[in-house]
């Protein structure tokens, strides 16, 4: 049933969330863009691909993923009652590979045997070559040269499944150009290639579809805490680059307006260093990589290069329809730095003995600062959206320790 | 009143031959150098210019126009300074049509109406946004036309019969064909495979059809104008560009003649393709 003034009812035909989205892609794409948006809309209808999804989702996946009651971080921080959506439990990791299944089923259903992805941190293109290996597909995963510096494991996991990593050395080595190249590559195969874009970005029907496949988060976390608190949550919180985890926790519950809604940017070396990755905060509206939204950028149009510790997160633009939540008031954006991030990592780490990726870090950050503030009876969820072990290197580096 | 494009294709018409159209990146490698191209270029043979706005992130584009791109930004060009270097192309040159190619962030970020009004005081005759597809008409194209400015749109071997009336629905100038599935400057375009493209579009409109993606020495250009009224050559000229840099990236003494010597043997052969 639809509400009136639901703000769950998005994008218009147009692939529009307000002044955000759109299909803003080469000639070459649309007719694909278009053929895509044709077989969603028929197998999103479909009881059988649901069914088809359902059943992945819950043998090879591991879902419902639990919602965990963080008792000694909620302790420590001495204010809200914290609990974890266990993303991070997910076959491979992260929450990444919910979308990767819907899109790779729907590729097979559109007969298109190769699949391409970009990826930054690389869960998502473990999760696309775990996907592909599984289902018989070719898979071509292109990574910026820095990442692949900073995510060696995810790289060598890659490989092992099969996918063939392609190293982009273009711009700033990092997502943004790993999606430009790929864009690339699709213009270059269109008739046999399928874009398996891994956030809630890129043209429509991209955003709206990523999101539908990872609103499984939210819909098993509304369940849970009713089924444990007997009510909604208070306040939701999740790192956002492209912005996939955040969408996914955040969109059943855009109608419940009690419910706060807090996405957390990458803050880098600080928001008003020039070293960070926060689109919403000190972005403008622009258009990149197919879709309208927030946009880090200067003056002329041209895109900033990112900076942030966490791979996932390092990325100029935003997903559309964050952009128009924040617009029109429904969304709270705040950001967190590397430094943050870092001590948030180690933080769970001791507590609750789980290393969390160093995206939802940002997000377990900022609770580190929301949640004292909070009376104790406040039901905060974070979104745990990945484990931590691909970024030991990293953590290790910065605390000057050589493994 | 005619346009500068139609009066010109007009010409080519009762010349009985193809055009050659040449693309350089604006600011490539440098703004100073660029003008010395650009001025030089319809003595050279280039019957239409297009001029690209560097963008960061040229997503439809392969490595070596990539690479122009970043050169001028790195060498200072911006929006309102590729304007301002056709304001004073258009001091010496009234008669060669100009049209100016790119990716929408610059344009948006400009102010879309003031970059249009600017655009044609500037003595521009026409745009192509890479990443405006019709759906999306309404963001530049509508306005852009209200103006007298032409829109020229991209037909692509995906483009299918289906789909053709839309993206020629606000299209005036010319129709640029491209000639393969891919980004430019890396696969070869194939002239047996181009006609009957050229003949599809053909069937649906009267307007000039250029083609291009592919076409990089005088011959392949000679066997596109035997089946099309124009033939773009983009990557090949700014790769001569790179070609004539120095290790530190300026401009070596021989790149002005170079790349209109370049110029010249392609416009010899396209016009004599037919002959």
């Amino acid at each position: 049933m639809t509400i009136a003034n639901s703000l769950r009812t998005g994008p218009d035909e147009r692939g529009r969330f307000g002044l955000y989205g759109g299909r803003f892609v080469a000639e070459t794409l649309m007719p694909c863009i278009l053929e895509l948006e044709a077989a969603w809309e028929v197998a999103r209808r479909d009881p059988a691909f649901q069914a088809e999804l359902d059943l992945w989702l819950a043998d090879y996946v591991g879902r419902p993923s639990p919602l965990y009651f963080a008792e000694r971080l909620t302790a420590e921080l001495g204010g809200a009652k914290i609990y974890l959506k266990r993303d991070e439990l997910n076959h491979t990791g992260a929450h990444k590979i919910n979308n990767c299944i819907g899109q790779a089923l729907l590729a097979k259903r559109m007969g298109k045997r190769r699949i391409i992805a970009e990826t930054g941190a690389g869960q998502h293109g473990v999760a696309t070559a775990t996907v592909c290996a599984r289902l018989g597909l070719d898979c071509v995963v292109y990574m910026g040269e820095r990442d692949i510096e900073r995510q060696q494991p995810n790289v060598f996991r890659m490989r092992l499944l099969g996918a063939e990593v392609r190293p982009v050395s273009s711009g700033s080595r990092t997502l943004k150009d790993a999606m430009n190249e790929a864009l690339r590559d699709w213009v270059t195969n269109v008739e046999t290639t399928f874009y398996l874009i891994g956030s809630v970005a890129g043209p429509h029907p991209y955003p709206a579809m990523v999101r539908d496949f990872q609103a499984v988060i939210g819909r098993e976390t509304r369940a849970q805490i009713l089924a444990k608190e007997g009510r909604l949550p208070d306040v939701l919180v999740a790192a956002v680059g492209g912005g996939s985890n955040a969408m996914g926790l955040f969109h059943p519950f855009l109608d419940d307006r009690e419910v706060r809604l807090v996405a957390v940017e990458a803050a880098g070396e600080g928001l008003d260093t020039g070293l960070h990755a926060a689109a919403m905060l000190r972005g403008r509206p622009g258009i990149l990589h197919g879709s309208r939204s927030y946009l880090l950028q200067d003056e002329d149009g041209q895109v900033i290069e990112p900076h942030s510790i966490s791979a996932g997160l390092d990325y100029p633009g935003i997903g559309p329809e964050h952009s128009w939540l924040k617009d029109i008031g429904r969304l709270e954006v705040t950001a967190a730095t590397d430094r943050e991030a870092l001590d948030a990592f180690r933080q769970l780490a001791r507590l609750e003995g789980i290393l969390p990726a160093l995206e939802p870090a940002h997000a377990l950050a900022a609770t580190a600062k929301l949640a004292p503030q909070l009376p104790k009876d406040t039901l905060l969820v974070v979104n745990l959206c990945g484990r931590g072990d691909k970024d030991i290197y990293t953590v290790a580096r910065h605390l000057g320790v050589a493994l | 009143m005619t346009t500068r494009i139609e009066r010109r294709f007009a010409e080519l018409r009762a010349q009985g031959r193809a055009g050659l159209v040449t693309f350089l990146v604006a600011g490539d490698p440098d703004i100073p150098t660029f003008e010395r191209l650009l001025a030089g270029l319809p003595e050279a043979g280039a019957d239409l210019i297009e001029v690209g706005m560097p963008f960061s992130d040229p997503m439809a584009d392969g490595p070596t126009i990539q690479a122009g791109n970043l050169r001028a930004l790195a060498n200072g060009i911006s929006l309102a300074r590729t304007l301002e270097i056709v304001r004073r192309f258009r001091d010496h040159d009234s008669t060669t049509p100009l049209v100016l190619m790119g990716y929408y962030n610059p344009i948006w970020a400009y102010g879309r109406l003031r970059f249009l009004d600017e655009a044609v005081s500037a003595g521009v005759d026409g745009l192509i946004v890479v990443d405006l597809p019709p759906e999306e008409d309404e963001e530049l194209c509508l306005p852009a036309l209200e103006r007298g400015l032409d829109f020229v749109r991209l037909a692509t071997p995906t483009t299918d019969e289906r789909r053709l009336p839309k993206v020629l629905q606000n299209v005036r100038g010319f129709l640029y064909c491209v000639s393969l599935t891919g980004i430019t400057g890396v696969k070869e375009a194939v002239a047996e495979q181009v006609a009957p493209q050229v003949e599809r579009l053909r069937r649906h409109t009267d307007l000039p059809i250029a083609v291009g993606f592919g076409i990089r020495t005088p011959e392949q250009a000679a066997a596109i104008a035997r089946v099309a009224d124009a033939a773009v050559v983009g990557s090949a000229l700014v790769a001569e560009v790179a070609a004539h840099l120095d290790e530190e990236g300026r401009p070596g003494k021989g790149l002005v003649a170079a790349v209109h010597g370049r110029v010249r043997a392609l416009a010899e052969a396209v016009r004599t393709a037919r002959s």
